[in-house]
């Protein structure tokens, strides 16, 4: 399949570039030639049918795909300029930079505050006031202090579903990460909460770079600045938001978002 | 349960045509009752504009509304509910003129109904091209709708400065005959009326045809901003 030029929009000075990616698990193919830049502090979401390897691309950005047997990747990532499949490259230094969110919360069953310092534990941290201020400051950051200020110690499983994907939210900023990856944050959860977490992901944006993948094309064209369509593998149109999703290029592209598709 | 979105959007593009159809009639029922100075289909024409467009025009939005809160629609099925809403609204409002043209008639019959049927008053013939030209925009228009093409709308939008400069004529044309026949300043005011109606139709149509460029293409020609 060839696709037209203005079909994916370039971007001046992206932050994550994306160059002839290609990736095989043996002899499949799962991503073929995506080359397309991200700009950094903004929303870009990913979207297309099951099985297009939207998340499959989401994890080359912070390399969860390394352990994948039989894995193999062709072309360039590169992040601020820096080739983040560099044998050379900190792996847990990437992974800091580039924070990840679920589909399915994943609290660790431990208290919620220990839950947000992970992290940092892990880096090495341990001054209590650090630790404190970063609690605080990630909580609110993820809208979620005004909940739990009073129950810091308590266990983070007794929170609703809602709760907890924000409190991995929170988990995740506490690094201070550049880039938030959210693989479906919202597929598992009621619409109100679906909503909080929109609104967190506007609150964020300008901050951090965020890149979602979602099914639901309605919050891809609510909460994204561009988005990219996907399918079998391929890139197939890449641009703002608002033009994708009332004037888009590829037929392709109107026939999934329109529900023509197949 | 809903219908699905493309059957939806067959049935709602099934309406304007009807809704076109109806009016388009209407159009020339209305010319017909001026040139052939029939009081009787005149208020047929008002009875029609009333009991029938409003009606069919209140059932379009109503079906546009629901459509867009069931199925959120994007891309080509956005734009087209985003043209059907104004396309309704431009018909609605052609039907309204229809109706001020059909009204006009009415009441020159009721100011003096022995001189208005006799042969001393008759439609300039310089309407008849106006009417011909509004009337040819007007199926246009609708065609261009129907068969979603775009070149027939950019025909039609450049055809609006043909009625334009007709509505001019016959406003010169009309002003000279009053000032040489004042006795007859009356039926020739609302004549003048009648023309501004005609030429205000033809700017519906125009606006249609926009619509249409809009809804085919994605960009917005109105205000002469592509034209």
């Amino acid at each position: 399949m060839s696709h037209s030029a203005t079909a994916i929009m370039s971007i001046e000075k992206p932050q994550v570039e994306v160059e002839h990616l290609n990736l095989f698990y043996g002899n499949s193919q799962a991503l073929t030639d995506m080359s397309f830049g991200i700009p950094a502090s903004q929303v870009t979401a990913l979207i297309g049918p099951s099985g297009c390897g939207k998340s499959t691309f989401l994890r080359c950005i912070n390399r969860m795909n390394d352990l994948v047997e039989g894995l193999r990747i062709e072309g360039s990532i590169t992040i601020d300029g820096e080739n983040i499949n560099d044998p050379s490259l900190d792996v847990i230094e990437l992974r800091r930079k580039v924070g990840m969110v679920f589909q399915k919360w994943n609290p660790f069953p431990k208290s919620i505050y220990e839950n947000v310092i992970y992290g940092l534990r892990i880096a090495g941290i341990k001054e209590r006031g650090v630790l404190d201020q970063a609690v605080e400051q990630s909580l609110k950051r993820a809208a979620l202090w005004d909940e739990v200020k009073d129950r810091l110690q308590q266990s983070a499983m007794g929170l609703s579903g809602g709760q907890m994907q924000r409190l991995c939210i929170a988990r995740a900023v506490a690094v201070n990460p550049e880039i938030i990856l959210m693989d479906e944050p919202c597929s598992a959860l009621d619409p109100r909460s679906t909503s909080r977490i929109e609104e967190l992901i506007r609150e964020l944006r300008g901050e951090y770079t965020i890149i979602i993948v979602t099914h639901n094309m309605q919050q891809a064209a609510r909460i994204s600045d561009y988005t990219a369509y996907m399918y079998l593998g391929e890139l197939i149109e890449y641009g703002p938001t608002q033009k994708l999703f009332t004037v888009p290029e590829r037929k392709e592209t109107e026939d999934y978002i329109t529900g023509r598709f197949g | 349960m809903a219908p699905n979105i493309q059957t939806e959007i067959e049935t709602l593009k099934g309406h304007i045509v009807y809704l076109g159809t109806v009016v388009e009639e209407n159009l020339q029922c209305a010319i017909k009752a001026l040139i052939e100075k029939n009081p009787d289909l005149a208020y047929q024409v008002m009875q029609t504009d009333r009991v029938e467009v409003d009606s069919i025009e209140i059932d379009v939005e109503e079906a546009c509304l629901r459509i867009m809160a069931l199925h959120q629609p994007v891309a080509s099925d956005l734009r087209f509910l985003v043209t059907v809403l104004k396309v309704n609204s431009d018909l609605e409002r052609i039907g309204d003129l229809v109706a001020k043209i059909a009204d006009k008639v009415l009441l020159l019959y009721k100011l003096d109904p022995v001189k208005f049927l006799s042969d001393s008053m008759q439609v300039p013939e310089m309407f008849n091209e106006m009417f011909d030209k509004t009337l040819c925009m007007f199926r246009q228009a609708m065609e261009a709708f129907i068969n979603e093409d775009t070149d027939l709308a950019y025909k039609v939008c450049l055809a609006d400065d043909e009625v334009d400069k007709a509505k001019r004529t016959i406003y010169n044309e009309l002003e000279e005959i009053i000032m040489s026949t004042p006795a007859q300043h009356v039926y020739l005011a609302k004549l003048l009326s009648v023309a501004r109606s005609t030429e205000r139709i033809a700017d519906h149509c125009t606006n249609i045809c926009e619509d249409i460029i809009y809804m085919q293409q994605g960009k917005i020609v109105r205000h002469n901003m592509v034209l």
